[in-house]
């Protein structure tokens, strides 16, 4: 047989094709049908899909919450697209008979902050860290979810938080709320406790039963977050990806997975093992709860091993 | 493009898809600028040629790799995507027949037409051909991980014309070739790459050589100096 460009596309075809172009169809139908889960008196849950982002799921994967307040609800995390945040948007109202009067921005991921370009720019507020994390990333975002995600994009326009989150208790339509600027996740991280009801808005500062993703974590100064969140009293915890944390596990496990990935990265770089290689390494078994262990464990890889190999290679002398 | 590359490599020769050939790649290209390889080809024997190329790439052939008596059919690298794509690797045995296999990858478009982060930081120049690397001695082989400090220019981005280390040389102590590889501008800015030799030397002289004449050396200290462990 020569190989000829023919054979060559015959290669292509005897390998499995990717499932996100099959899915695709000719008429595009999704809509985003957001469900609300009460989990303290006026505030609810909308959970996200524990997947990566993808087509089928719209990238609806971030978890996000509503709380009452009586100049209208505050939503934590507008999600991904000009229609999910608009389905949030329904659904706010729906719940509390009062349109949207603050959305907050938990940090820079698409999945979390797209969506703010449903709402008018005034009402959306970030810490400073994170608009400026927007403007250099948001473009790059973008592209890469229309890419994706193709017609669930449609409309989605770049938008800016206008407004600068601090630190500290605020009262916002009669409810107080403590804003925490923390980082390590991300540069910047905002958590949020409904103070009434101690209730902990994480973000991806914490994740539970779903391995925690770092395209761009600080693995120093993520368990110093961690250390905050955990010294914050709370009930419940939403974390930014998977289950609502009652039984105060999913800092403890957000911590576990990061300690071991840094460990076994290390350890990887130094036993001389390659980037893909390391991305292959056993996950111990009291991670067999999290989805999408290996998924996140060969993006950090990708993140961290390049300047982990370095650690361990020497510089070479001439002679 | 691909006509000329596949007339170019592989002429009339045979050609088999054959799982003998392992590529080791990972679920998901999150960087389209450094997407891993690894090609393990031990269960075919000896072989003459390993090739690391994505279909449609605009530079589709990355490696060439003729591993010799001396080296395992063993090479890791990591690469540049520019669009979803198969990344296959080629390998040859004495036979002259190719053996190859592949995965299908999902890459964002731009990274072979992206600047080199070091172009944009402009920095390159300060540490062009800066060379690290270490040697893990197995029980039969000697694994070798080497890392050039290189932009790596694939022509394809408007102003910079391309650059790329166009060879690697491994030398034993006294001079004598262990293995050479050839490689292109489609292998990702500072490259690593990961070789595995027969027994055990001394020291592996390195010699790494760009499309400019460029030629940076160095030694990495073989046995005894390594840590013991091995990864394979
Ligand atoms: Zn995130």
């Amino acid at each position: 047989m020569t190989l000829s460009r023919r054979t060559l596309i015959a290669g292509s075809l005897a390998l499995p094709a990717l499932g996100p172009l099959a899915a695709r169809g000719e008429t595009f139908a999704g809509t985003y049908q957001p469900k609300a889960q009460a989990i303290a008196p006026g505030v609810w849950m909308v959970r996200g899909v524990d997947a990566p982002i993808a087509f089928a799921n719209g990238g609806a994967i971030a978890n996000r919450a509503i709380i009452a307040t009586d100049a209208g609800p505050v939503l934590f995390d507008p999600g991904v697209s000009l229609a999910d945040g608009e389905a949030m948007a329904a659904l706010a109202l729906r719940l509390t008979g009062k349109p949207v009067a603050r959305v907050y921005v938990s940090h820079l991921h698409p999945d979390h902050a797209l969506g703010a370009v449903a709402f008018a720019p005034q009402i959306v507020h970030a810490l400073p860290g994170t608009r400026e994390d927007l403007l250099r990333d948001v473009e790059g975002f973008s592209d890469a979810m229309y890419r994706i995600l193709a017609d669930w994009m449609k409309g989605t326009q770049i938008a800016i938080p206008q407004g600068d989150v601090r630190a500290g208790e605020v009262t916002f339509g009669g409810r107080a709320l403590r804003l925490l600027a923390l980082c390590g996740h991300s540069h910047a991280d905002l958590a949020l406790l409904d103070t009434s009801t101690a209730t902990l808005l994480a973000g991806d500062l914490v994740f539970h039963d779903r391995a925690p993703s770092t395209p761009h974590a600080n693995l120093a100064a993520w368990p110093r977050a961690l250390d905050t969140l955990a010294a914050t009293p709370h009930r419940v915890l939403l974390p930014g990806h998977g289950p609502l944390d009652d039984k105060g596990r999913a800092i403890a496990q957000t911590r576990d997975w990061l300690r071991w990935l840094e460990s076994a990265l290390n350890q990887a770089a130094d036993s001389g093992l390659t980037m893909s290689e390391a991305g292959m390494i056993a996950i111990p078994e009291r991670f067999a709860s999290l989805a999408c262990a290996r998924y996140e464990l060969q993006r950090s890889v990708s993140h961290f091993y390049p300047a982990l190999e370095m650690n361990v290679l020497p510089a070479l002398k001439p002679e | 493009m691909w006509v000329y590359h596949a007339r170019r490599l592989f002429s009339d020769a045979p050609v088999h898809f054959d799982a003998a050939v392992r590529i080791l790649v990972p679920q998901i290209a999150e960087n389209q600028h450094a997407f891993p390889v690894t090609i393990d080809a031990r269960a075919l024997g000896t072989v003459q040629r390993i090739l690391l190329f994505a279909d449609l790439n605009p530079i589709p052939l990355a490696i060439d790799y003729t591993p010799g008596p001396l080296a395992q059919p063993f090479v890791a690298t990591r690469i540049k995507l520019d669009q979803r794509t198969p990344v296959r690797a080629a390998v040859q045995t004495g036979d002259g027949v190719w053996h190859v296999a592949g995965e299908w990858v999902d890459a964002a478009g731009g990274g072979c037409s992206a600047p080199p982060v070091s172009r944009v930081k402009g920095d390159w120049a300060d540490h062009l051909g800066e060379l690290h690397g270490r040697a893990w001695p197995g029980a039969d082989d000697t694994r070798l991980r080497i890392a050039v400090r290189h932009p790596m220019d694939t022509g394809l981005v408007e102003n910079i014309p391309a650059y790329n280390l166009e060879t690697l040389t491994i030398a034993d102590a006294g001079g004598a070739v262990l293995t050479r590889m050839a490689m292109h501008g489609s292998v990702a800015e500072d490259p690593v790459f990961t070789l595995l030799l027969k027994g055990h030397q001394s020291a592996y002289a390195v010699t790494a050589r760009d499309t400019s004449g460029l030629e940076f050396k160095g030694i990495i200290p073989g046995e005894g100096v390594s840590s013991p462990r091995t990864p394979s």
